[in-house]
Parts: structure tokens; sequence; C-alpha cells
């Protein structure tokens, strides 16, 4: 009979542990996708200066990037909800639409010295939920030595780039790098083309995107651009780019820890070309962004909205951003950064232009992102950019 | 079981009472002992089996979470799954890739089991260093593969260039090759399984029969139809249907490789079940998918049984 007692007691215990845990009244949890060494480090520094601020213990739980909505999903139905989850703004609508998170504004966070563009960019419908810190976007890095030993300046526009890269790509060495990856990678890299051409996510199987869509193909028709885009994500890519085998690429500012570790690497950092001169560059707006969820308990959840806003003050963000060279989402914040890291000077000018993935299709992002890979995967090895697009919008609009 | 229950029978007739007492204590223990198998098996395969089919029949959405509503949808999800193309593509590259991969994984492994009854120098040491691709995590080994196979600056090409092969194949960035490479791969990834098994089987097989062969004069093509094969025949069915229950499924060794890229060329039933239910958060349609796979891994199961049963007579 033992073996049956055991089995009853499991039982009963897993039964109890499903009612939801008690939450430890001094105690508040930061959930987040720290898992990288460095940037846990930098959390764990934050968190140790805001809990001595507001004399609470907080904890630091990370899990992959791409697990933070699984498993915020989870707690959520055993009732374990941390205190404060930092999501991806691209993912925030799905879990907002859901009902699982706190309006910022009603627990007392100010929009004061925030940028509209970036107020809306941790807001879904119209409600703010999420407090930035820093954002990111995509930019052009150049190899300095590559391209003055060729007396080529920087490309702005798209015929440029395209000259460029033809004339920059000798021997082992493409003229430009980027990621057309079936994943998120992918995409977030096509969004610069295709909102720069007037292209727009509404809406797949237009001109516009298939203009952008033809430009990728152009350059890998001359040759300056690797046929492994498809299969790179946007480390690799920075991979090639630091190996020297390519001349320029489009990446972002969390690349700039591994670049420097390369001493004799001189990159350089422009706005991303765009169809003619004179068009405005539109990036894409990328970065995490701290939320309340909705725990039920308006105590805990005002002081978690007072993490948040510790966490996303001026001082935390600058110190962020010198950390993980992002920009910093306070107006004034950003003026002082830009002052210490004048090279990245493009890149804070093209965030302040970039927009959000979400913000015209919210939570439809993911099904619309899924099409658009496979898409430009499509029109990449061989297909017809505009029949490869209509198919997709096809899809996106049944997975909507 | 009925053999236990049988030597009971032949006690003295005058006691009933008591008889019946320790027939039924006995009866009992039988199933104190069955219990905990039972319960486990309800527990952790039937209850989310069965939740599982529950689930495809649902509406269940991120909202589902926090408010635990699932309402019933009939058979939306299942319409939504076989109406998008993706899913005959998946069935079709699982189909492909399950069988690419046996066939390679077992005719290599059973070559190679083959090769080694033979004695010869190194012989154990070599057999242990085929091992090494069972050691190395499966995501370790797609991501190593990935750069192996990178079209420009992979080692595998750039071998076959200074070979003077071409050395421009696109092996994972061309969506006509990219499956035949996700195979290549997971052949061998399978080797040492299907290798190591049928070894073990090999060995169980009596020298004697080997040497009568050898006195009747039997080639050794003759001797491996006549007496390998045949006496190998259980090991072989267990190495196929355990082999075939980890490829039809395979999603890791994909997610590592291609994403289920280019354009989809690598697209199977466990990728799809993940995209839809990790990625689109739209768990009914994984659901489904998840339901087919499980589906066509139970009739192979139904197979190995019956393959199984006719042994044993």
């Amino acid at each position: 009979m033992a073996p049956l007692t055991v089995v009853s007691a499991i039982l009963a215990a897993s039964a109890l542990a499903g009612c939801g845990q008690q939450r430890d009244p001094d105690v508040f949890t930061v959930l987040n996708s720290s898992t990288d060494d460095s940037y846990h480090g930098w959390d764990a520094a934050t968190l140790k200066r805001c809990s001595a601020q507001l004399d609470v213990t907080i904890e630091q739980q990370s899990v992959p990037a791409s697990q933070v909505m699984t498993k915020s999903l989870r707690m959520a139905s055993s009732k374990s909800l941390p205190d404060v989850i930092q999501f991806d703004a691209s993912e925030m609508p799905t879990f907002a639409e859901a009902g699982g998170l706190v309006d910022l504004r009603t627990l007392g966070l100010s929009t004061q010295d925030i940028p509209q563009g970036i107020v809306d960019f941790g807001s879904y419908k119209g409600t703010y939920y999420g407090a930035a810190r820093t954002v990111n976007t995509l930019a052009l890095f150049y190899n300095k030595d590559v391209l003055k030993k060729a007396g080529l300046p920087v490309p702005t526009t798209w015929a440029e780039m395209q000259e460029t890269a033809k004339k920059l790509t000798r021997g082992k060495q493409y003229g430009i790098a980027l990621s057309a990856g079936g994943a998120e990678d992918g995409v977030f890299q096509f969004t610069p083309f295709m909102w720069s051409n007037g292209g727009d996510e509404t809406n797949l199987a237009t001109k516009n995107v298939a203009e952008a869509l033809d430009y990728w193909k152009g350059l890998l028709k001359d040759g300056s651009l690797s046929k492994s885009t498809v299969n790179w994500t946007q480390a690799d890519v920075n991979d090639q780019f630091m190996a020297g085998n390519a001349a320029m690429m489009i990446n972002g500012p969390w690349q700039v820890e591994t670049l420097n570790t390369k001493k004799n690497l001189h990159w350089g950092i422009a706005q991303i070309p765009v169809p003619k001169t004179g068009d405005k560059s539109v990036g894409p707006l990328g970065g995490a962004i701290l939320t309340v969820p909705d725990t039920g308990d308006t105590a805990r959840e005002k002081t978690a909205a007072k993490i948040v806003q510790c966490m996303a003050s001026e001082k935390e963000q600058i110190s962020y951003a010198r950390n993980s060279w992002m920009v910093p989402a306070n107006e004034k914040a950003a003026a002082i950064w830009r002052k210490e890291v004048p090279e990245l000077d493009a890149l804070a000018d093209q965030v302040a232009t970039a927009r959000s993935r979400t913000a015209k299709v919210g939570a439809g992002w993911s099904s619309v992102s899924l099409a658009l890979q496979s898409a430009f995967q499509s029109a990449l090895t061989g297909q017809d950019s505009a029949a490869a697009l209509k198919k997709a919008q096809a899809r996106a609009t049944s997975g909507n | 079981m009925s053999t236990t229950t049988a030597s009971a029978t032949p006690t003295a007739p005058a006691a009933p009472a008591k008889q019946r007492d320790t027939r039924r204590r006995r009866r009992l223990s039988q199933w104190g002992f069955i219990a905990p198998a039972v319960v486990f098996m309800l527990l952790f395969f039937g209850y989310p089996l069965v939740r599982n089919v529950v689930m495809s029949f649902q509406d269940f959405s991120p909202s589902t979470f926090f408010d635990g509503k699932s309402p019933f949808n009939g058979t939306d999800n299942w319409s939504k799954v076989f109406h998008d193309d993706l899913f005959g593509k998946a069935l079709w590259h699982t189909i492909v890739f399950t069988i690419g991969s046996l066939v390679g994984q077992f005719g290599i492994g059973l070559a190679l089991a083959v090769f080694f009854t033979k004695k010869f120098p190194l012989n154990g040491f070599l057999r242990s260093l085929i091992l090494l691709p069972w050691l190395v995590p499966m995501v370790v080994s797609g991501i190593v593969w990935r750069r192996i196979l990178d079209q420009d600056t992979g080692v595998l090409n750039s071998f076959a260039d200074t070979l003077g092969l071409g050395g421009h194949t696109p092996w994972l960035t061309s969506p006509g090759m990219a499956l035949f490479s996700v195979i290549l791969v997971n052949i061998w990834i399978g080797i040492p399984f299907n290798m190591v098994i049928l070894y073990g089987g090999l060995q169980e097989i009596p020298k004697e029969l080997y040497e009568a062969a050898s006195l009747d004069g039997a080639s050794a093509w003759r001797t491996f139809r006549s007496i390998t094969l045949p006496l190998l025949k259980p090991v072989i069915t267990v190495v196929l249907v355990l082999g075939f229950m980890s490829t039809v499924k395979i999603l890791d060794l994909i997610l590592a490789l291609t994403d289920g890229g280019p354009a989809d060329s690598t697209q199977t039933l466990g990728t799809l079940t993940y995209q839809n239910s990790f990625v689109q958060l739209d768990f009914g349609a994984g659901a489904v998918v998840g339901n087919v796979l499980i589906l066509i891994s139970a009739v192979f199961a139904v197979f190995y049984l019956r393959a199984n049963r006719s042994e044993g007579k």
C-alpha cells in the first residue's frame, strides 16, 4: 500500500501547488530576458539601487527572450505572476489584449519628458502599459578602413548603397551583409526598407513593399549580398562583418559591445539609406518595455509601478544606455547620452523617426511577421516578389 | 499473471473463508503493484493526450490563461489548419525527412555494425569514436552544422573548393536543397544509435550458425541474408520503430539549422505545431497539428506491437 500513499501524497501536493503560491509581502520579482551575463549583471545593479531607494527586496528572474511570453502566460494561469515583466515591445500587445497588464498612468507614472513616439511604443490601443528604459533601431554599419581605401563615401540612397556594395565586393568580401533569416530577425531588418519606401504591414501586397523586396533581390543578383543571408540571424551578420567578410552591414546597437572587442576594426554608423534623396529613413523601433501585470493586488501593483519608475528613471536610463549602447527613452537622458557617445549620433537620429512594428496591427503582428518571412525568403530564392507578397497578404489575413 | 493466481488453487477446501481472504489480499496486493504504473500513465500520458484532443476543438488563446475560458469552436481549428497550404507542405516534408533519415541511418548503421563484428586493431577505439555525435546535444550539433554548411564560409564548401569540386553548394540556402541537407545532418546524428543497437543484436547471434554456413560453403552475402537478417529481425524492428518515433517529431535540429526556412522548405509537423502554439500563440491550431503527429506515431506503434506479437508465436 505504500506506493499508493506516496502517489496520493504527490497528487495532493501538486493540487495544492496548482492553487497558486502566496506572494511574500516583502519580496518583489522582476521577470526579464537578461540571461546574458553582462545584461544580468547590469540589471542586478539597477535593481540593487532601486531596492535600496524603495526599501523593498527585488528579485530578478531571467528566462530566454523567446520564453518570456509563454512563461508569463503560464504564470498567469497559476496566479503566480511576477510584479514586473520586461516584454519585448512587439510582444506586449498580445499580453495586453489578453487583459494581463495594468495601465501605468493609473498607477501614478508620468509620461512627461518621454517623446510621443516612445509613449506610443509602450502603449496599446491608447493605454500606456510599458515604460521603456532604452530603445534601439537598425542602422548601417560600415568598415571605415575599407571605404576609405576604396575612396567611397558612405551611401545615403538605395542606388548609392547598391553601387558602393558592388564596388566593395571582391574576393571573400561581400559589399553588404544583412539578415533575411526565417525568424523575427529577418522581418525586423526588412521593415526599414519597406517603410522608407512607403510600404506598410497592413497590406503587404503593394507595389511599395514589392519594390523594397526587389531591392534586396538586386543586391543578391549583383553578388554584393551573400546567398547565405536567408539563413543568417543578426548575430551571424555581425560575425560576418567582424570577420571582414562584409564591408557594410545592417544591424543594431546591441552588437556594439561585441564589435568593440575587435580593436583593429574601425567601424562607423550611418542612417539606413533611403529610396531617393530627400526620403525619410524610417527604421523599426525595438527594445524592451517594463510592464506591471495585473495581479489583482493594487497595493503591490503600486509598489511595482514605483520599481518600474525607478528602473526607468533618468539616471538609470543613462547607466543602462552606457552599458548596452542603446538610446535612452527619456528626452533629457538621451541628450546627455548623445554628448557622451557622439559616434552613435546617426543611431539617435534614426530612433527619432523610427516606428514600432505593432502600432498598426497590434496583436496581429505575429501573423504578419510569419507570412512576411516566408514571402521574402521565397522571393530571395527565386520567386517573383509581387506574387510571394500577394500570397503572404492572404496568409496574414487568414491568420488574424 | 495467470500462473501466479493458478498456484493459489490447490489448498485444502476445509477453510474456504480463509482461502477467500488470502485470495482477496493477493488480488489487492496485485492491484497495489499495478496502481502506481496506472496512475502514472493516466496522469502523465492519458491526461495530456485527452487534453490535447479536447484543446484542438477549443478556441484556446492567450486570454484563456487569464479567464480560463476556452469556448468550443467545433472544427474551426481543424479546418483552419487543413486549409493552410503550409500543412500539406509540412506533412510532405515530414514524410520525406523521416523516410530519408531512417533509410540513411539504418543502412549506414547496419553496415558499420557488421563491419565492427570483425576483429581488427583499434576496433573498440573506433567504435567509441563513432558514438560521439550521439553525445553532442542536438542543438549544439545543429549550430555547428549550420556553420559547416554555410555557403561562403563553411568548412564543407571550402574543402570541396580546394578539391576542385565546385564549392558553392547552397546547402541550407536553397529551398530545393535545404531539406536534403537537414536529412544528411540527421543521418549523421542517428548513425551511432542504430549502430550500437544493431551491433548488440549481432553479438547475440550464435557463432555456430556462421560456422555451419561456412562449412556449407555459403557466400558472405548469402550468410548475411539467410542468417544475420532473420535473426536480427526483432532488433531491427526495435531500431526502426524507435528511430521513427524520434524522427517524425523532429523540432530542435530544424530550429537550430534553418528555422524552417528558407521559404518554409524545411517546415515539418514538429516546427508547425511549435510555430502555431508558441509563436502565434494559437494553441488550438497547435493542438491540431500535434494530434496529427500523435496519430501517425500511434499507427506505427500498432504496427510495432503487431510485429512483436507475431514474433512471439
